[in-house]
């Protein structure tokens, strides 16, 4: 199949490029290996909107971290994403870690972060009494925000898609070539598609293709980080999400709500051969547990919903990598999109759709579809809110998920989505149905149910998250044929 | 919104909540609605198909569906009104509105005079146990995996390993087996089983599935779908010791790892609750610290036995229906105490002067062999039942007696002594 | 021979000796039950089995039961016989779906009501 411009990569990078790109006249298709968007680290990761202090000035991090960052607060009530902004600390423990600090709010303050300094240890236990007392000054960001990065990712992708973006999932590229023709032939595990313009957003992926297509080769390397996420509780022992100094690894391990109220504890930072390891391990665990007491000294694994882990794609030198592919026409890329690159994306989406628009001399759209405007969730809704959506829609009486109080209508809603789900992982990221403290052993059942009917396939074909993860292996009449 | 007000509301159409509404319909409360989430009354009986319910009450062995069916015949009889397919989502403790949201009648507001909590319980989930490994699917909880197969007519695997040998795990170790599935081992942290003997015996030494004690799952494997399980053997503080390991190849892990009674409509009502049984404190008529709200069944604690489940559902509808009349007596209580060996006492207070029979139920807090049970008021002693057995598996039930529980004067300590 | 008794949560281990398929003494066991137990179980054990059928036009499966136990070496067969059972709903509890199960002389009967 032909497109104009075709995207590798349905992550938060690859859905904001791909949403930038579709005001533009072009005919534009995302590929993904995953068989949902928001498959690889986007998924899995802190969910942190981060400040901008982190990053050395100068960088494309520090540029773009912040220039993201500011667009949040718009960027996901316009595309109806949970955001807040509780703000964040950087706890320091000695007189090396001041210095450290220091060094960093003068960083925040040359990158134009609003309102970040040094504050001590009174402070530190009034905004935050759970940390530990032994803490001796703390940065304090108070534009350090919260996201849900899937949801954003997924609501770049349904804007993109009612703006006319083609989702290619579970299909995987293999190779690709500059042809004769000039275009770019791309083959994957179902078959070939031919573009004019290349754009490689393939996270853990984009340095492979980069090395398909530049001399000038890159170094990826795998980062795996390994999380708790904890129940919801009636008070959160912080408001605020608390790191602690960073080291060459990264930020460190975080104990941080979520932006929707749970607690979430890590990551480790740990080098590995496969990208495609996401598993958990005793050692990784217990490190997240261990080192994030420094901060929680009773941090406490009680009421955990769910341990897991995230790949981040670590460029060797260190900065993202974005822009035109060195020694080639028409390809373009996103590499080393590790942290801040979800604060980052919607900048990156500019930057990048800009460059490509430009150089491509591409038409802008007369018209741009906004987005499909967001039902608030049934949780959320008032009492008078509640009744008003059974009045109009009958399935928000069909309570699902008790947990976290997620309607049959809200479900079937998630998957007819322009980018909907395809399985029970899909509907859960999308509404939350089994996110919680029961993880779905109530309402699993019955999700699989709807999405059967919706995607007008049997049970047994009916999968956790794609591709061979079926949730069923028959019917008992088969087994039982087969048992005697 | 819809506003209706009755006498008495009961939240739950399991066993608990048909038993206490039959038990107030049988007293006189005309004004009662039941209130179900799910399409048909039953509650986790429906999907119970073995035998085994109803010897103490019925004194014949049932399935339960059928035990289920008594009390489903019974409400009919007595023409109780039963609103299936809506959840509640809030019960406040104070003006006692209940809200609930179902297709047929949206969000409606119901009143009651006294409301009686009756939701049961849910399975510990695998975020619980903290196992390390990948999030494929093929990991149930032993109850989910027995929706499938009992109630839809779906297998949800081939080659099964069953982790906990609490009873449902047992048992679908069984069913599972039965249904034409290979059930590999089930894998106990524990030196012993919570289970029944008889469905040691029945589930798994009739099917030759080993059963490995004080060993647990230490790793999950499988990128889509699980491909395996590594169980080692753990010391006595349940750590794993390495080179025990034991690789299964499966495609199935099912959880049996503990039940919790599903609170979170009480604690949102302000009902108080146990750390230990996790359920409410309640005094000797099942009333929790919030007047006119009771609890019983497994909301209140897990019971092993439905037997159990309805007689003290049966009192709590009796006192329901006492309090609705204004003729529930209240007044100062004693406390009641777990002592050495005991944990999760229930009821938690005894009204002073109240005249009737209580059951005093509670969890060993370790196996106890040739042990008694012994209660005292202060430090006179009120009671005493030896038994050649404690564990920690079998609710204990120790019975004071009409005319102790109308002498009790001080706190009320429950202990196991061992002779 | 050695098994467990199933009577209590004591699980006597109970010490079978047999002599021409008889039992001729039983030890182990700390009451009355355990050696009623240990007679049928060495002799002739029984099980009850229940299971879950497909019932054609009906989405929900049919539970049954064998009305009264049938020997415990029975049991593969008794489910061999069930898989070949076809059944259209409505099926009413109680009713008869499969005489004397592998000539036990044992109805299979639904445990529940579908269809109806």
């Amino acid at each position: 199949m032909y497109t104009d411009i075709l995207i590798i990569g349905a992550g938060v990078t690859g859905c904001s490029v791909a949403r930038v790109l579709s005001r533009y006249e072009a005919s534009i298709a995302v590929v993904d290996r995953g068989a949902d968007v928001a498959e690889g680290a986007s998924k899995a990761n802190s969910g942190i909107v981060h400040a901008g202090f982190d990053a050395h000035p100068g960088t494309l991090k520090a540029k773009l971290n912040v220039e993201g960052a500011k667009m949040y607060p718009s960027l996901c009530a316009q595309l109806g994403v949970p955001y807040s902004q509780p703000g964040a600390l950087v706890l320091g423990f000695s007189e090396a870690d001041r210095a450290t600090l220091t060094a960093l709010v003068a960083q925040g303050v040359e990158n134009g972060v609003p309102g970040v300094r040094l504050i001590e240890r009174d402070e530190v236990l009034a905004l935050e009494p759970n940390t530990n007392p032994d803490v001796l000054c703390a940065l304090h960001a108070p534009t350090s925000g919260l996201t849900s990065p899937y949801e954003m990712t997924y609501a770049l992708a349904d804007h993109a898609a009612v703006n006319g973006v083609r989702f290619m999932l579970g299909e995987e590229v293999e190779g690709l070539i500059k042809a004769q023709d000039g275009l770019w032939h791309v083959t994957t595990d179902k078959g070939e598609h031919t573009c004019k313009i290349l754009v490689n957003c393939a996270g853990v992926g984009a340095a492979t293709l980069h090395n398909m297509m530049s001399g000038d080769l890159l170094h990826i390397i795998d980062r795996r980080g390994q999380y708790y996420l904890l129940d919801r509780m009636q008070t959160l022992p912080f408001k605020m999400t608390m790191f602690q100094c960073p080291t060459k690894m990264g930020k460190g391990v975080l104990v941080s709500p979520t932006v929707h109220g749970n607690l979430l504890l890590g990551p480790s930072a740990e080098d590995i051969e496969d990208e495609l390891d996401t598993s958990t391990t005793a050692e990784g665990l217990e490190f997240v547990l261990k080192t994030c007491r420094l901060t929680w000294p009773k941090a406490t694994t009680r009421g955990t919903i769910t341990n897991f882990s995230g790949i981040r794609a670590h460029e060797a030198k260190g900065d993202f990598v974005i822009g035109a592919v060195g020694g080639q026409q028409n390809a373009y890329e996103t590499v080393g999109i590790e942290s801040p690159g979800l604060s980052a994306a919607p900048a990156i989406g500019e930057m990048l759709g800009a460059q490509i628009a430009k150089e491509q001399g591409l038409t802008p759209k007369a018209e741009i579809v906004p987005p499909v405007a967001r039902k608030k969730p049934f949780h959320a809704m008032t009492p008078s809110e509640r009744a008003a959506a059974v009045e109009e829609n009958p399935l928000y009486g069909n309570l699902v998920c008790r947990c976290e109080v997620v309607t049959e209508a809200e479900i079937r809603e998630a998957i007819r989505r322009p980018v909907g789900a395809t399985s029970i992982d899909g509907v859960k990221r999308r509404t939350r149905a089994g996110m919680g403290r029961c993880q779905g052993g109530f309402c699993s059942p019955r999700v699989a149910e709807i999405l059967a009917e919706e995607l007008h396939i049997p049970m047994t074909e009916v999968t956790k998250c794609g591709g061979a993860s079926r949730l069923l292996v028959g019917t008992i009449h088969d087994a039982m044929k087969e048992g005697c | 919104m819809n506003q209706k007000h009755v006498d008495l509301l009961v939240i739950g159409a399991g066993p608990a909540g048909l038993a206490a509404a039959i038990a107030a319909r049988e007293d006189g409360i005309e004004s009662l609605l039941v209130l179900e989430r799910e399409h048909n009354p039953g509650g986790i009986l429906r999907q119970c198909i073995h035998n085994g319910f109803g010897l103490h009450r019925f004194k014949e062995e049932l399935t339960g569906p059928e035990y289920a069916q008594r009390d489903i015949d019974r409400a009919r009889e007595l023409a109780i009104d039963i609103q299936t397919d809506t959840t509640v989502l809030s019960v406040d403790g104070k003006t006692h509105a209940v809200t609930c949201v179902s297709r047929a009648h949206g969000v409606e507001v119901i009143t009651a005079k006294a409301i009686i909590l009756a939701m049961g319980c849910r399975e510990r989930p695998r975020g619980a146990l903290g196992t390390p490994g990948t999030r494929c699917a093929g990991i149930y909880s032993a109850g989910t995996a027995q929706k499938f197969v009992n109630l839809e007519g779906y297998m949800p695997g081939k080659r099964v390993v069953i982790l906990g040998s609490g009873d449902i795990g047992l048992i679908m170790a069984r069913r599972m087996t039965l249904q034409g599935a290979k059930v590999l081992a089930c894998v106990e942290l524990m030196p012993f089983s919570s289970g029944l003997n008889r469905n040691i015996v029945q589930c798994l030494n009739d099917f030759d599935i080993p059963l490995y004690l004080s060993h647990t799952v230490i790793d999950i494997k499988g990128r889509e779908r699980l491909s395996g399980v590594t169980v080692a053997r753990v010391d006595e503080n349940r750590q794993p010791i390495p080179g025990s390991e034991i690789e299964f190849d499966c495609d199935t892990l099912l959880l049996s790892v503990g039940l919790i009674p599903e609170n979170d409509l009480s604690e949102g009502a302000g009902v108080k609750l146990s750390p230990l049984t996790s359920g409410a404190e309640v005094d000797d008529v099942l009333q929790t610290n919030l007047p006119g709200i009771f609890a019983c069944g497994n909301v209140l604690h897990v019971h092993d036995l439905v037997d159990h489940v309805s007689n003290e559902s049966f009192r709590a509808g009796h006192a329901a229906a006492a309090y609705v009349r204004d003729q529930l007596a209240g007044g100062e209580t004693v406390a009641v105490r777990d002592g050495d060996g005991v944990r999760g006492a229930v009821p938690q207070r005894i009204r002073r002067g109240a005249a009737q029979e209580v059951d005093l139920m509670f969890r060993p807090s370790g196996v106890f062999r040739g042990a008694t049970c012994v209660v005292r008021c202060g430090e006179r002693e009120i009671a005493r039942k030896k038994a050649p057995i404690f564990t920690p598996g079998e609710m204990a039930v120790v019975k004071l007696s009409p005319e102790v529980v109308a002498s009790l004067d001080a706190p009320v300590t429950v202990t196991i002594e061992r002779s | 021979m050695e098994i467990t008794c199933i009577n209590c949560p004591v699980g006597c281990r109970l010490s079978v000796t047999l002599k021409d398929g008889q039992v001729a003494s039983v030890t182990g066991n700390t009451c009355k039950r355990g050696e009623t137990y240990a007679r049928q179980e060495c002799v002739d054990p029984q099980r009850m089995v229940t299971a879950v059928i497909p019932v054609e036009g009906s989405a929900m499966p049919l539970s049954v039961k064998t009305r009264t136990p049938i020997p415990k070496k029975l049991i593969r067969a008794c489910m061999a016989e069930l898989a070949a059972v076809r059944l259209s709903a409505p099926v009413a509890a109680g009713s008869v779906v499969l005489h004397s199960v592998c000539g036990t002389g044992v109805d299979i009967i639904a445990t529940k009501t579908v269809g109806a």
